[in-house]
């Protein structure tokens, strides 16, 4: 298990791959973050959807993660692109017969794999948190925040557990894109496939029919990031998503275990 | 061949088979393959080479039959494959990776030593372009990056399907002197190839496939000492090459006119009696050797790949 690690963390550490990834997750938290703080009165709306995100709320203890909660979305795209190309590409480029005849064992390779991609993912949120948490602090005084609150155990905690929902969620986005990784093959196909699920189809689905945001993975997904929300509550989006995922991680799995590698 | 012990075989399959649907791609293939030597695997395109090998690496499951490689079972790969390299339909590697990084990700997988990559490299010829990005590698190159990734684990068996394509005659020549120095260490090489030429050179024995089926299984010599074999024959005037052809003939002996030199089917014991036929015609001949078939020609009349 900890060679299939190695391997594949040596694929995902290369310099184009590694911080180009992390310039755009760098860019992203820091874009979602200043929009926050710098639209705080604008009638447009500061977050997601055109939310409003008033001064209030952002003195609040939790107010210091909000920025970092509201850039999960992204994070989790970056990871479904990711976790996807990653997987599929073994098919495109033939080197998944490279890699089975070094390790034939195909559940540990796929396991393997899955655990470097998730410390990919675990820097890109620790990175994305630091972004976030740093200009918050950076841009409280030009928005008129008061951070009194921020320097609380409750902030501390509050940012702890944004922490722990952000990177669930963005594994949970990395996981859907190594699914269809390995289900489609193709990389162009899974990400294209997977984004307009998330970014395009689910969100026709919500905005037409009541209350089916809270059975869209997408949706539910960027619940858990944010803790529970109108959406749903955080243990529905947990339980849901979980069920999706255990499904999608079976059919997959089954499938890599038997199907023949003939490209 | 007489039968060999279980343990002294590298490969041995019985029965094998693969069908995809309707279309059969190997049919109850049996064969053996000794220790420590070559094994030329040959067929035409679209024969099951492809396919058998993939089966022998567990890459694809068989629809029937059975085998094993290095005395263990082809259904459960994880005990023979650390033992076993590579290289199945063309290298494939990742561009955007040098050809270090490349055999580095494998080496990791696999366990190997790192430090040996760069004398694989050096081995193969890609010394000085270990550091390239694999995107930049000619056909030549990424060939040799190949046959470098089946040799990170000091293999007991080395699978190569068409490892000399994209290389030039040098190159062949070293990948050639290269499988044969491993089957001196004491490597089984199971080698495939459209070149019959370099294989009738190195291998030891033969696997010969047609339309899935095994058409003959065992040592190249007996294979080429099967085959009819011919006498050729040229004479200081061309003119009389029709009349040795119509003495031979009459004596039994068919034959046809290739190239200004008369190709009779006739044993090499029978030479001496068409030089003497020859001689009392008047006909004086220039050359007259008896010779076998090469496999190349042994290959088209067998497989029919020719027609």
């Amino acid at each position: 298990m900890i060679r299939v690690f190695l391997a594949e963390w040596r694929k995902l550490r290369r310099p184009s791959l590694f911080f180009g990834t992390m310039a755009a997750i760098v860019g992203a938290s820091a874009l979602v973050t200043s929009l926050l703080f710098l639209l705080l009165d604008s009638a447009r709306g500061n977050a997601r959807e055109g939310q409003v995100i008033n001064r209030a709320t952002l003195e609040l203890p939790h107010g210091l993660s909000i920025g970092f909660s509201s850039s999960a979305g992204l994070l989790g795209l970056v990871a479904l692109c990711i976790f996807a190309s990653q997987t599929a590409q073994e098919y495109t480029h033939g080197t998944l017969r490279n890699l089975l005849v070094r390790q034939p064992r195909r559940l540990t390779l796929l396991l393997g794999k899955f655990l470097a991609m998730c410390l990919f993912a675990l820097i890109s949120v620790i990175l994305s948190a630091i972004v976030s948490i740093s200009l918050a602090f950076a841009l409280s005084g030009k928005a008129k925040v008061v951070t009194t609150a921020w320097s609380t155990s409750d902030a501390r905690i509050g940012v702890l557990h944004t922490f722990i929902n952000v990177l669930l969620s963005v594994i949970a986005f990395g996981t859907i894109g190594m699914i269809l990784g390995l289900l489609l093959r193709s990389p162009i196909s899974a990400i294209s496939i997977g984004v307009a699920w998330l970014l395009v189809v689910e969100n026709i689905i919500a905005a037409t029919v009541k209350h089916s945001g809270k059975w869209m993975p997408g949706q539910l997904m960027n619940t858990i990031a944010a803790g529970g929300d109108i959406t749903a509550t955080y243990s529905h989006a947990l339980l849901v998503l979980s069920g999706y995922l255990a499904v999608g991680v079976l059919v997959a799995s089954v499938l890599f275990r038997r199907r023949d590698v003939s490209n | 061949m007489p039968p060999v012990a279980t343990s002294e075989l590298a490969i041995s399959v019985s029965d094998l088979s693969k069908r995809y649907g309707e279309r059969v791609a190997v049919s109850h293939a049996n064969f053996d393959v000794p220790m420590g030597t070559v094994c030329g695997f040959v067929g035409p395109n679209g024969s099951g080479k492809t396919t058998t090998m993939r089966m022998l690496l567990g890459l694809i499951s068989p629809s029937g039959g059975s085998g094993t490689v290095l005395g263990q079972p082809i259904s459960d790969p994880a005990k023979y494959l650390d033992r076993v390299g590579a290289m199945i339909e063309g290298p494939a590697f990742y561009p955007a990776l040098s050809g270090a990084e490349n055999l580095r990700v494998l080496a990791t997988l696999g366990g190997h030593p790192l430090d040996q990559v760069q004398s694989l490299l050096d081995r193969v010829g890609l010394g000085d372009r270990g550091k390239s990005k694999y995107k930049t590698y000619s056909l030549g190159m990424k060939q040799r990056l190949g046959i470098a990734a089946a040799l990170l684990p000091n293999p007991q068996l080395l699978i190569l399907d068409e490892p000399t394509n994209g290389l030039d005659p040098a190159g062949i020549q070293e990948i050639r002197d290269l499988m044969r120095s491993l089957a001196n260490e004491g490597t089984t090489v199971f080698v495939s190839s459209h070149l019959l030429a370099e294989i009738e050179m190195i291998s030891d024995s033969l696997v010969m496939l047609r339309e899935g089926e095994v058409i003959f299984a065992g040592k190249t010599h007996d294979l080429l000492l099967q085959q009819q074999p011919i006498i050729l024959a040229k004479s200081g005037n061309p003119k009389d090459l029709p009349r040795l052809l119509q003495l031979a003939s009459e004596a039994g002996h068919e034959g046809s006119i290739i190239g200004g030199v008369a190709h009779i089917l006739g044993p090499r014991e029978w030479a001496p009696t068409l030089n003497k036929l020859a001689f009392e015609s008047g006909i004086v001949l220039a050359q007259l050797s008896p010779v076998l078939p090469t496999l190349e020609e042994t290959f088209f009349e067998m497989t029919g790949a020719g027609e």
